[in-house]
């Protein structure tokens, strides 16, 4: 059987989807400072911008700490706020991020997914996005240039809910989707900006009638309930991510939910894993499928704030499940959404065995066969109860 | 799930991302879902690069290197000497090769075990000296790519390249690869 190819669809690359998304929504401003592989984005967009394509005011930075120290202060007197880095790049913004965060700043950042340094990567993995992952914002991952787009969208939404007012990360991975072209079907300008609609900031700085202060001095009396006012904040955020994938839905024909569950429901082994490589993990799960194994994959869209009631929910009757993290947390006991994957599920009265992959830093490949070799471990496991291995690195390199 | 993979080798500057991002847009546009993307090393002009497409009919989700590409085509034929191009490939390859060099030369070159792989050829850096004004073998290696194979029609890569690079590209720069790729569908000798 086959299904054509959606009638009108466009060729493009994740990056050129990121900065043709960013104009048709046309942000006030954007302060970036190009880095491989979110380079496109900046560039392009610096194209629309020459081109007088959008109004955006673009300012060229000597840094990513000034980036982003731009656009906080633009954010704080009230616009619409974007940019976009990788790596170093946001590694380099790190103490702002939180600034960001703190000030409950809607601002749009896309990261495209970049090893860190050192020694010195171009290529995929999330230490970079991982890193920052306790910095406050909300973070979106993405599977391919379509969710990238979609998600880059939902992201102004999300930012700027009055429930929430916190920046959003929309991240995808470099190379494997920031250079690759792929079909997408765009959604037509009056239809973004319609969905995204009329930014009004609740407390701009440049509102001089009603004076306000960001970034103050708190001392132990005050600093504990902005704390908690932010704290309250992201974990209803997750209420809103929901309802505007649903409203997307509707509109565009595409929803989107806080996960995505693929042959999960009858399933005993599953894969809890992020991005394009949850890809090529469905083309093995459909291949064991033939061949009668009952496997599934659950791929997490927000990962921040941590949705750890659905995520124990939709492993509640899996008996063996291995999370695939693209980073190490340097921990000595696995990546990142492995642990907080297992804590999730320390809920649930009867626990699946979980165990830890770490897969394809600094841009190694990862095949359908080391997804197979994972699942054929997790059947023996949910057969037997018993890991061999709790974390292991796929290293995958035949000479 | 049935697709093709496609690899194309080359030098960098030798226009073979564009000519990857070229046939998936014509693929596309003929209803196909595909992936076009390069494999990036530190970029430096002359490097040896690959680029690679993945053609289906129905959505592509896998998201690795092209492993066991059908269809290969090398840009630059000094590349075979220092590049295995054959990797990967399996019995029934397509190789289509940028060479002055006759076909039975190439065969022997390329040092194919199978018997079913094949082999075409076509002068495509004369072919864009003399239509482009520059060494630039990718329109030409297209061009033969619609002759030698199913995967897309020259009719299809002309009505791309029209719509798509009008506005990056002058009227003669536009004519004259449109004329490279039908050179090249014209002259692609094979067995």
């Amino acid at each position: 059987m086959t299904t054509p190819a959606i009638k009108g669809q466009a060729g493009l690359t994740g990056n050129s989807a990121i900065a043709y998304g960013m104009k048709q929504i046309n942000p006030d401003v954007c302060a970036a400072y190009p880095i491989t592989p979110s380079t496109g984005i900046v560039e392009e967009f610096s194209g629309y911008v020459a081109d007088g394509a959008v109004d955006t005011e673009f300012i060229t930075v000597e840094s990513e700490h000034s980036a982003m120290s731009a656009c906080i202060g633009a954010s704080a007197a009230g616009a619409r706020v974007m940019t976009a880095t990788s790596s170093q790049g946001l590694a380099y913004m790190w103490e702002m991020l939180y600034i960001a965060s703190g000030m409950r700043l809607p601002i749009v950042l896309t990261d495209v997914n970049r090893a860190l340094s050192a020694p010195i990567n171009i290529h995929c993995d999330h230490s970079d996005s991982m890193g920052a992952r306790d910095a406050g914002w909300i973070q979106l991952y993405s599977e391919t240039v379509q969710e990238a787009y979609d998600n880059l969208l939902q992201a102004v939404r999300i930012a700027e809910h009055k429930d929430v007012m916190l920046p959003v990360m929309v991240c995808l991975d470099g190379f494997i989707t920031s250079h690759a072209i792929e079909n997408i079907t765009l959604i037509n300008d009056a239809d973004v900006k319609e969905f995204i609609g009329e930014y009004q900031a609740a407390h701009p700085l440049l509102d001089t009638d009603n004076p306000v202060t960001y970034g103050a001095m708190t001392l132990p009396d005050t600093y504990m309930e902005f704390k908690h006012q932010q704290s309250k904040a992201i974990a209803r955020s997750k209420d809103v991510v929901s309802e505007i994938g649903k409203e997307f839905g509707k509109k565009f024909g595409r929803e989107y939910g806080l996960m995505e569950k693929y042959k999960l429901d009858d399933a005993d082994a599953a894969i809890v894993i992020l991005n394009s490589a949850a890809g090529t993990t469905k083309v093995a799960v459909d291949e064991l499928r033939k061949a009668g194994k009952k496997v599934g994959i659950l791929k997490p869209r927000l990962f921040r704030p941590l949705p750890y009631r659905e995520i124990a929910d939709a492993l509640r009757n899996v008996k063996s499940v291995a999370v695939l993290d693209r980073v190490d947390s340097m921990n000595g006991f696995g990546g990142p959404l492995f642990n907080e994957t297992r804590s999730a599920l320390y809920e649930l009265e009867k626990r699946p065995k979980v165990i830890s992959r770490i897969f394809g830093l600094g841009g190694r490949d990862y095949k359908v066969k080391d997804a197979v070799q994972v699942f054929d471990e997790l059947l023996k496991i949910a057969d037997t109860g018993k890991v061999e291995s709790l974390t292991k690195y796929i290293m995958n390199k035949e000479s | 799930m049935a697709y093709i993979e496609i690899r194309w080798h080359g030098r960098a500057q030798q226009g073979i991302v564009t000519a990857a991002k070229m046939l998936g847009e014509s693929c596309l546009r003929a209803g196909k879902y595909v992936q076009a993307f390069p494999e990036f090393g530190p970029e430096r002009m002359g490097a040896p690069v690959r680029a690679y497409n993945r053609v289906s009919d129905e959505p592509i989700r896998l998201h690795c290197q092209v492993a066991e590409p059908k269809y290969i085509l090398i840009a630059d034929p000094t590349l075979i000497a220092t590049v295995n191009v054959a990797e990967g490939a399996p019995d029934d390859a397509v190789f289509i090769v940028n060479t002055p060099k006759s076909l039975g030369e190439m065969q022997k070159e390329l040092g194919l075990k199978s018997k079913s792989a094949k082999v075409y050829t076509l002068d495509a850096s004369k072919i864009s000296l003399e239509n482009i004004g520059r060494n630039m073998p990718n329109t030409p290696l297209l061009g033969a790519l619609a002759k030698a194979t199913k995967v897309i029609t020259l009719d299809a890569l002309i009505d791309n390249f029209k719509e798509n690079y009008s506005k990056k590209f002058s009227a003669k720069v536009i004519e004259g690869n449109i004329a490279a790729m039908r050179r090249g569908f014209q002259e692609v000798k094979g067995e």
